[in-house]
């Protein structure tokens, strides 16, 4: 719990140039040294104390090189934690320092507590007596805080379905153990390798379902990369603030990193939306006067939605003209705003205008058609799948990582019951999946398994 | 009129299975002890059912024995049939399980009680406690004795304010009629112990000679018998068979029609049952869809024709259960001998004590078994051996003796019973070990002699005999480890005979050893060892090199466990003066007094915030002690 290695992201969130992932703990070096190709034959567990290697991070699993990094060693006692520490100078930017932490604590790190580096400093004699209170205060209040985040999380599908799991893992390992505990018994079934390679195939292909859906998370990471375009005075600042009070921003889905409210993004109805340059907006008001049209046109390229603003008491202007043409092919949610006022826009060339995409019309001064305008992006969204509503997105470090862990484990478990190993036995690895189920809601109670054996058997002498 | 009778080191109350374990243990360290039980003629006596072991408490009776208790010995010496159960499994859930003959069983016990030479073996009923300053000075019996002692140890099972219900009949009783223990109860009670009631049941026996067991299937023994103790090197061949047969619709119906006059659902019963452990009534309510029962015709003993029909729990009626018994293929003529009923008795709620049995509340004072609100046999040993041996020690000014819950099955059973209390009646099972392929029936004996010895329970010629077999055991893994087998052309023969692939190089001895197909016969006929191994040697390395890895990975638990143990919470820790405790997290602290940050994690209600908080303020009192140096 406390001598475990642990690992977090310890530089800001933000678009800095460089992140840093920070391990500390006996296996740090180890940890670092399994990812870590250096220059030649170098190896972390051979270098120096205090000294930096340059290198890339390779993920074992595919070899595949996913970082360049710069990783500083530093070996205990003299280190902030007065444990073993490694540093991992990455790439900024949200998705390459969130892939290597998911590499690190995929290899062996667990993801730090908040407040945790301070902590181990604390416990390992580095920090005196006087910030003692001060740090019990922190962890109180940032794990009250972290819980409070995971407990609005638990209310997602993801519980759900992470529930159904582990029930279907639970009901298995029931079995299991009513055959150890009460072998003579003849109304239960023998559970078999063939049905425990079932089992164990479909909670594989189940967890591979949930980190595929982590995969394209760069959009849930880093949000869905919104541009809101349109004629000054339209509405643009109405429709931001509009987005951001209804939803309020994202906190940071990583417990331990000090992100906190930003506002540039915002989660509609689960999709959240990183909304690019929105300081320019609120500044100038017009984003394609301020930058340019060439310029304004690379923004909207790299956009993964467009918000066009068009404004219901105006007449269309070659400006909009332009600007549809500008996005023309792009995922665009046309917004008719100031409905409020007496129409002047031809609303029949705008439908031509718009045939290829949602049109949606508001008033944001009277909160009218906001509801619509959320559908329709969380709509354009979650189109392409069949059936939108069972999709479960992942987006929390923390919760990759352990369903990581908990696939390794059932791989484990597949690897032992298809090599014959005997069923109480690969039974460990079952129940390591279901306990790592279990640490993404926050349930681990082992009291269960008994209850489940007594609900589901007729047992007794 | 009250008087003095003596004074001894330790004082058991009880010579049940756990007063029995105690009694010995306390003295064969060298502790004078007495053992008082209400009648003589019960010592050991088994009230349910006459087997001793199967899944997770076979693994106990190894432990006691291990440990240098009697269980295994005893039940080695009386048994009518014994089987190893799970074979077919892995080696981690194997168990033995022996049908007793009840009554050589608890002669035998009585016998080695008996002549054991610290020892005395005394009837009397205690009725209360000597106490002085919260601390346990004597006990003093019905008939006015009075004796003091050092340390004193209550097994009182199933006794304290013990009641049988028996359909509409309520009446006051210890098991098997015997007299109840009402005012040592009361007494506990005076004290300040928190006491819950629990309730148990037993089926009734009928006489073997009016069974017909030809419409039964026979269930005999194993062929080749193993033994619990280490020790043993006798084995009885000649066993008795047990006999299946089934409950059907008629026995449903019966129960359906009168389930208004079961004690269960009338309201009657008001104590907690265990739920591994149900009726019939119970199980025909609950499991409705299920068309027939499992009933097991249990012989229960050599000299007499009593059978017990295990399945057939039941606390009706005594006419409902000569007809229910009537319904059972076999059992149409059978004539019952004695009637099933349910018992209820005073249990005390296991947080009260220390991981040591000490009871918190008064100073040596121990109690152990079912008085803890276990049940079986062998729960009750275990802890009984456990109460012993530290009662013994504290008269003799040693210091405790504790297991953890990665050293055995018996360190499971008691740290549960202390951190997590109990809500009915409990009983191990191999689920509520986290590292049971560490605690397996075959090496109890790797785990717990030298533990045994060093407390003075392993004799030093049983000693030398297992540190021979460990380095057996360890030589015959090196020459495993460092010898490669080559591909020749017999060796790819028999591995081709058994299904495997074949090698494409030399191979360790010990990687081909771990191949599923292969044992370890298989790799001795390719490369026999030069001195000869018996089976437990054999069985030791074949099962250390086959699950290597997954014994490596419960090793790695276990190491971060020990770390959490190591971190230990004073005794004098006062909780309320920690900030940041969640309220709850705060009283089960205060309850519980764990005595360790592992310990204390395993507390429910209590969070891993908590937790850090706890080991912030722990290690904050130590930096403060050492500024004040």
């Amino acid at each position: 719990m406390q001598l475990d290695t642990i690992a977090a992201i310890s530089t800001p969130m933000g678009e800095g140039a460089i992140a840093i992932v920070r391990l500390s703990g006996e296996e740090a070096i180890n940890i670092a040294g399994k990812l870590f190709q250096g220059v030649g034959e170098k190896r972390l567990t051979d270098v120096a104390s205090h000294t930096i290697h340059y290198g890339h991070l390779i993920d074992p699993k595919t070899n595949e090189v996913i970082e360049e990094v710069m990783v500083s060693v530093m070996k205990a006692p003299k280190t902030f934690t007065k444990e073993n520490v490694v540093e991992i100078n990455c790439h900024g930017g949200l998705v390459s320092v969130n892939r290597v932490l998911q590499l690190v604590l995929n290899a062996g790190a667990r993801l730090a507590e908040p407040g945790e580096f301070t902590k181990r400093a604390f416990l390992n004699g580095r920090i005196d007596l006087s910030q003692a209170e001060a740090v019990m205060d922190l962890i109180r209040a940032k794990t009250d805080r972290a819980m409070n985040v995971a407990l609005g999380q638990m209310e997602g599908r993801l519980s759900k379905l992470i529930q159904r799991l582990r029930q279907e893992i639970l009901e298995t390992l029931a079995h299991v153990e009513v055959n150890i505990d009460y072998p003579e018994y003849d109304d239960v079934e023998e559970m078999t390798h063939k049905l425990l390679i079932e089992k164990a195939s479909y909670v594989k292909k189940e967890i591979e379902k949930l980190l595929q859906t982590s995969q394209q998370g760069k959009i849930l990471r880093e949000g869905l990369s919104t541009v809101i375009v349109g004629r000054p005075n339209v509405g643009k600042s109405s429709l931001l603030n509009s987005l951001v009070q209804e939803n309020k921003a994202i906190v940071t889905d990583i417990p331990g990193t000090t992100r906190d409210v930003i506002e540039e993004y915002v989660n509609v109805r689960g999709v959240p939306l990183r909304l690019l340059d929105t300081a320019g907006i609120r500044e100038t008001e017009d984003i394609v006067e301020r930058i340019g049209v060439e310029r304004s046109r690379q923004v909207l390229k790299e956009a993964d939605l467009i918000l066009l603003v068009l404004n219901y008491a105006d007449e269309l202007t070659l400006e909009d003209e332009n600007i549809f043409a500008a996005v023309e092919g792009m995922d665009v949610i046309v917004i008719v705003n100031k409905t409020d006022l007496p129409q002047k826009i031809n609303l029949e060339r705008v439908e031509e205008l718009a045939k290829h995409h949602k049109l949606v019309t508001t008033s944001l001064l009277e909160d009218v058609g906001v509801d619509e305008l959320e559908e329709a992006i969380a709509s354009l969204f979650f189109a392409g799948s069949i059936d939108s509503g069972d999709i479960t997105y992942v987006s929390n470090s923390r919760h990759i990582a352990l369903l990581n862990q908990a696939l390794q484990s059932i791989e484990e478990a597949l690897e032992g019951v298809q090599a014959g190993v005997p069923i109480d036995i690969v039974q460990i690895d079952y129940i390591k999946t279901w306990e790592l189920l279990g640490e993404i809601i926050g349930e681990s109670v082992h009291d269960s398994l008994i209850n489940q054996l007594f609900s589901q058997f007729c047992l007794g002498k | 009129m009250q008087y003095e009778a003596g004074n001894y080191d330790v004082i058991v109350i009880g010579a049940g299975h756990a007063g029995a374990e105690a009694g010995l243990a306390a003295a064969r360290q060298g502790a004078k002890t007495l053992v008082l039980t209400i009648n003589l003629d019960m010592v050991a006596f088994m009230p349910c059912n006459p087997s001793i072991g199967g899944p997770a408490k076979g693994i106990v009776v190894r432990e006691i024995d291990a440990l240098g208790g009697e269980m295994g010995k005893n039940i080695d010496k009386t048994y009518i049939q014994m089987r190893m159960l799970n074979t077919g499994k892995g080696p981690a859930v194997r168990a033995l399980r022996a049908q007793a003959d009840k009554f050589a069983y608890q002669h035998e016990m009585k016998k080695t009680l008996e002549n054991e030479p610290n020892l005395t073996l005394v009837q009397g009923m205690v009725e209360s406690l000597i106490i002085e300053d919260d601390t346990c000075k004597g006990v003093i019996t019905k008939t006015g004795a009075m004796y003091y002692s050092k340390t004193v140890i209550i097994t009182t099972g199933t006794f304290l304010r013990g009641e049988i219900i028996l359909g509409e009949l309520k009446y006051s009783s210890g098991p098997n009629n015997q007299q109840p223990s009402i005012k040592l109860s009361e007494h506990l009670e005076e004290l300040g112990f928190e006491l819950v009631r629990f309730k148990t049941g037993t089926p009734p026996r009928v006489n073997g000679n009016t069974i017909d067991y030809s419409k039964t299937e026979i269930q005999p023994g194993d062929e080749n018998p193993r033994a619990f103790s280490y020790e043993t090197t006798k084995y009885i061949t000649d066993q008795l068979p047990c006999w299946l047969t089934y409950t059907n619709e008629f026995t449903h119906q019966i129960i359906d029609a009168n389930l208004h006059r079961s004690p269960m659902y009338s309201g009657m019963i008001k104590a907690t049952g265990a739920r591994y452990c149900p009726s019939i009534e119970d199980k025909v309510v609950r499991f409705n869809d299920k068309p027939r029962h499992q009933i097991f015709l249990e012989p229960e003993g050599r000299n007499t024709e009593e059978v017990y029909v295990q399945g057939l729990s039941t606390s009706l009626p005594e006419d409902i259960q000569h007809q229910l018994i009537r319904t059972v293929p076999g059992l149409e003529q059978a004539q019952m001998m004695r009637p099933g009923y349910a018992i209820e008795y005073d249990a005390i709620v296991p947080n009260q004590l220390w991981p040591t049995l000490e009871t918190k509340k008064i100073k040596n004072l121990y109690t152990a078994g079912q008085i803890n609100g276990t049940s079986g046999y062998e729960e009750a040993a275990g802890q009984g051996l456990m109460a012993g041996i530290n009662a013994g020690r504290r008269a003799l000014g040693k210091d405790e003796l504790i297991l953890s819950r990665s050293d055995a099955y018996i360190g499971v059973l008691i740290d549960d019973l202390v951190t997590k209390g109990t809500n009915e009646p409990y009983r191990l099972l191999t689920s509520r070990a986290e590292y049971r392929l560490l605690l397996r029936h075959d090496n109890a004996d790797m785990r717990l002699t030298e533990i045994g010895h060093k407390i003075g329970l392993i004799s030093e010629e049983r000693y030398q005999k297992f540190l021979a077999k460990k380095e057996k055991i360890e030589a015959e893994r090196e020459r495993l480890q460092s010898t490669i087998i080559k591909p020749k052309k017999e060796v790819q023969e028999l591995i081709k005979s058994l299904g495997g692939s074949e090698l494409k190089d030399g191979i360790k001895a010990s990687d081909l050893l771990k191949r599923p197909e292969m044992s370890y016969a298989h790799i001795a006929q390719i490369i026999p060892s030069e001195v000869e191994l018996d089976d437990e040697v054999i069985e030791q390395v074949e099962i250390q090199i086959k699950y290597e890895g997954y014994i490596e990975k419960s090793l790695q638990q276990v190491e971060r466990l020990k770390k959490m143990e190591n971190k230990k919470i004073p005794i004098d820790i006062d909780y309320e003066a920690i900030n940041g405790l969640a309220t709850e997290a705060r009283q089960k602290l205060k309850t519980v007094h764990p005595l360790s940050i592992a310990q204390a994690s395993r507390i429910s209600g209590v969070n891993p915030a908590d937790i850090s908080i706890l080991l912030v303020y722990l290690e904050q009192g130590k930096i403060a002690r050492v500024s004040n140096e």
